[in-house]
C-alpha cells in the first residue's frame, strides 16, 4: 500500500507541466504503483479565493476512489470555517493552506486561528514549504518559501494541531524537530519528496535522528516526477515495517487522528 | 551499461569529516542502480583551503591525485575528469596533460572563469587535440552574479562551443537549479554541447523538453549530488524512450564523446 500525500490536479501557471489531468494522474499512479493520492487543486493555490477550487476537487475525487481531496482553506476570507466543516463532511484526510501564496503572515493571527480550528476539528493541516526550486522560479513567482519558524510557531500555538509539511529539506526538518518539544514534534509529519538520498544520505540520517514515524510518502506530482520518492526508499535498507510506515501507515495514522 | 557522467568524490583534505562514507555511499547506491562507471571530479579541497569554485593550483593537484588514487583502486568503476582553474592557465594545461596521461578521460571546468572568456580557449584546444570532453558547470539562466563562483549559463557555454566546434562539451546538471528552459533554448542549434541530466531537480516535463530541444543523441545520464533523483529520471526515461534510445542516454552517447576505451564495453 502506497499513499501519496502530496499530489496536484490542474494547470500550473508558471510553466508547461504535462500530466495535470485526473486521467494523467491515474496513469502516473499506476506507473509508480501508488494506491491512493491526497490531491489538491493546483490552480486555486494562485487564486484570490483558493476555496473556489474545492467544488471541482470534491467532484473529481468522488469519481475516482483512489483520490482523496485535500481542499484549500484561506483563513483570511469570510466563510473559511464553512470550508473546514465541508472538508470534514467529505472525509478529507487534510486541508491545505499555503499562506505565503495567499499573502498571509505564515505565523500570523489568521494562521493561528485556522490551526486551532483544524485541531478542534481533528483535521490535519497540510502546508508546502515550496513548490519549485527557488533558483528556477518564474520572475513573477515571488511568494516566499514557508519559514521553519512558522511551523514551530503553529505547532506551539495549539496543542491539538497536527501538521503535514511537504517539500521540506533536511535542514528545515531538523530545525523544526529539534527546535520543538518532543510533544510538539510528535504532531508534525514530513513528506519525503524534497529530502536528498545518497550519497549525502539526508533521508537515511533523518530516519535515524527524527524517526521513521514522522515521515510520509509524498511526491509533489505532477510538478515533480513521482519516481523520485520511490527511488529514495528503494535506495534505503528498510525493514518491511519501516517501509510500510512511511508509505502508508503513518499517513493513515495522521488521517485517523 | 550505465555511465554516470557527473559524479563527485571527496578526500581527506576537504571540510567533510565523513568523506569516506560519502564516497562509499555513492558506490553502494551505484551498485543498486546498476551504474557501471562513475565519471567523477574533485573540486580541489571543496572549500577547505581555497574556494570550491576558485580552487588553488595546489588544491587542484591534491584533489586530482586523490581522484587518480580512487580510479586506481576501482579502475572499472571510477574514471576521472581532471579539474582545472583556467585563471592559472599554464598550470591548467600542464595538469590536464599530467592527469590524462595518468588515465583521466575528461576535463572539468567549474566556475572559476566565465565560459565565454577567451582564457578558456587553450583548454578547449587541448581537449580537442586529446579527444576528451569538457564538463562545464552551468547555472541555468544566471540572472546575476552569485557569490563564490563566476558561474556561466548556457548562452555563454554555447559561445565557447561555437568557437570550438570540434570539441565536445557537457552542460552540467540541467536539473541542478535555475531556469532549464532558458538553457535548452540556447542549445538547440549547438551540436557539440550535450545535456547532462543530473541535479536534484526532477521537474515534470523537463525530460520531455530536453528531448524536444536537443534530441536523444545529445542527452547524457548523470547524478551529481543526488543519486535518488538520477534514478528517478532513469526510471522515467525507461517508460518514455524506445530501448535503443534509452541505451544512447545510458551510455552510448557518452561512449561517443569520451576517448575510445574509456568504458568497459567500449
Amino acid at each position: 500500500m502506497r499513499i501519496d500525500v502530496s499530489a496536484f490536479l490542474g494547470a500550473y501557471p508558471y510553466r508547461r507541466v504535462p500530466g495535470t489531468s485526473p486521467d494523467a494522474l491515474r496513469e502516473a499512479m499506476d506507473r509508480v504503483r501508488i494506491d491512493a493520492a491526497w490531491v489538491s487543486h493546483l490552480p486555486s493555490l494562485f487564486w484570490r479565493a483558493p476555496g473556489e477550487g474545492n467544488a471541482w476537487l470534491y467532484e473529481t475525487a468522488s469519481a475516482e476512489r483512489r483520490f482523496q481531496p485535500v481542499p484549500a482553506v484561506h483563513p483570511g476570507l469570510g466563510g473559511w470555517e464553512d470550508a473546514l466543516g465541508e472538508a470534514a463532511d467529505h472525509g478529507a484526510p487534510a486541508v491545505r493552506c499555503d499562506p505565503t501564496y495567499y499573502g498571509l503572515d505564515p505565523a500570523g493571527a489568521e494562521m493561528r486561528v485556522l490551526t486551532a480550528a483544524c485541531g478542534a476539528a481533528r483535521v490535519p493541516l497540510l502546508l508546502a514549504v515550496r513548490l519549485e526550486d527557488a533558483r528556477q522560479r518564474h520572475p513573477h513567482d515571488r511568494a516566499s518559501e514557508l519559514p521553519a519558524a512558522a511551523v514551530r510557531a503553529l505547532l506551539r500555538s495549539d496543542e491539538d494541531a497536527r501538521l503535514i509539511v511537504t517539500h521540506a529539506d533536511r535542514a528545515f526538518i531538523e530545525e523544526v524537530h529539534f527546535g520543538s518539544t518532543p510533544e510538539e514534534a510528535a504532531r508534525v509529519w514530513w513528506d519525503i519528496s524534497w529530502i536528498w538520498g545518497p550519497p549525502e544520505d539526508h533521508l537515511e540520517t533523518l530516519l535515524q535522528t527524527v524517526g521513521v514515524q514522522r515521515f510520509v510518502f509524498g511526491t509533489g506530482q505532477p510538478l515533480r516526477l513521482p519516481e523520485a520518492s520511490v527511488a529514495k526508499l528503494d535506495l534505503l535498507e528498510l525493514t518491511p515495517e519501516q517501509r510500510a510506515a512511511i508509505e502508508s501507515a503513518n499517513a493513515r495514522e495522521v488521517h485517523a487522528g | 551499461m550505465l555511465i554516470d557522467v557527473h559524479a563527485h568524490f571527496y578526500h581527506d583534505r576537504t571540510p567533510r569529516a565523513d568523506w569516506r562514507e560519502r564516497n562509499a555511499s555513492r558506490l553502494r547506491a551505484g551498485e543498486k542502480i546498476g551504474i557501471t562507471v562513475h565519471v567523477g571530479s574533485i573540486l580541489g579541497s571543496w572549500g577547505r583551503t581555497s574556494p570550491i569554485y576558485f580552487p588553488s593550483p595546489a588544491d587542484l593537484e591534491y584533489g586530482n591525485d586523490a581522484l587518480l588514487a580512487l580510479q586506481r583502486d576501482a579502475p572499472t568503476r571510477i574514471r576521472g575528469y581532471v579539474t582545472v582553474n583556467p585563471n592559472y592557465i599554464a598550470h591548467a594545461l600542464a595538469e590536464i596533460g599530467r592527469c590524462l596521461a595518468a588515465g583521466m578521460i575528461g576535463i572539468k571546468l567549474a566556475a572559476s572563469r566565465r565560459a565565454s572568456d577567451p582564457l578558456l580557449d587553450p583548454v578547449c584546444q587541448l581537449a580537442r587535440e586529446r579527444g576528451v570532453p569538457v564538463l562545464h558547470h552551468v547555472w541555468q539562466h544566471r540572472r546575476r552574479d552569485w557569490p563564490g563562483q563566476e558561474a556561466s549559463d548556457a548562452v555563454e557555454l554555447a559561445a565557447l562551443a561555437r568557437r570550438h566546434p570540434e570539441a565536445s562539451f557537457l552542460l552540467a546538471h540541467i536539473g541542478g537549479g535555475g531556469d532549464w528552459e532558458h538553457s535548452l533554448a540556447a542549445l538547440r542549434d549547438v551540436a557539440n554541447v550535450y545535456v547532462d541530466l543530473s541535479g536534484s531537480g526532477v521537474d515534470g516535463g523537463m525530460l520531455e523538453s530536453c528531448l524536444e530541444a536537443v534530441g536523444v543523441e545529445r542527452l547524457l545520464w548523470g547524478a551529481d549530488l543526488t543519486l535518488d533523483t538520477a534514478w528517478a529520471k532513469l526510471r522515467y526515461l525507461e517508460r518514455l524512450l524506445a530501448p535503443e534510445d534509452l541505451e544512447r542516454v545510458k551510455w552510448k552517447n557518452a561512449a561517443r564523446i569520451f576517448p575510445r576505451g574509456a568504458f568497459p564495453a567500449d
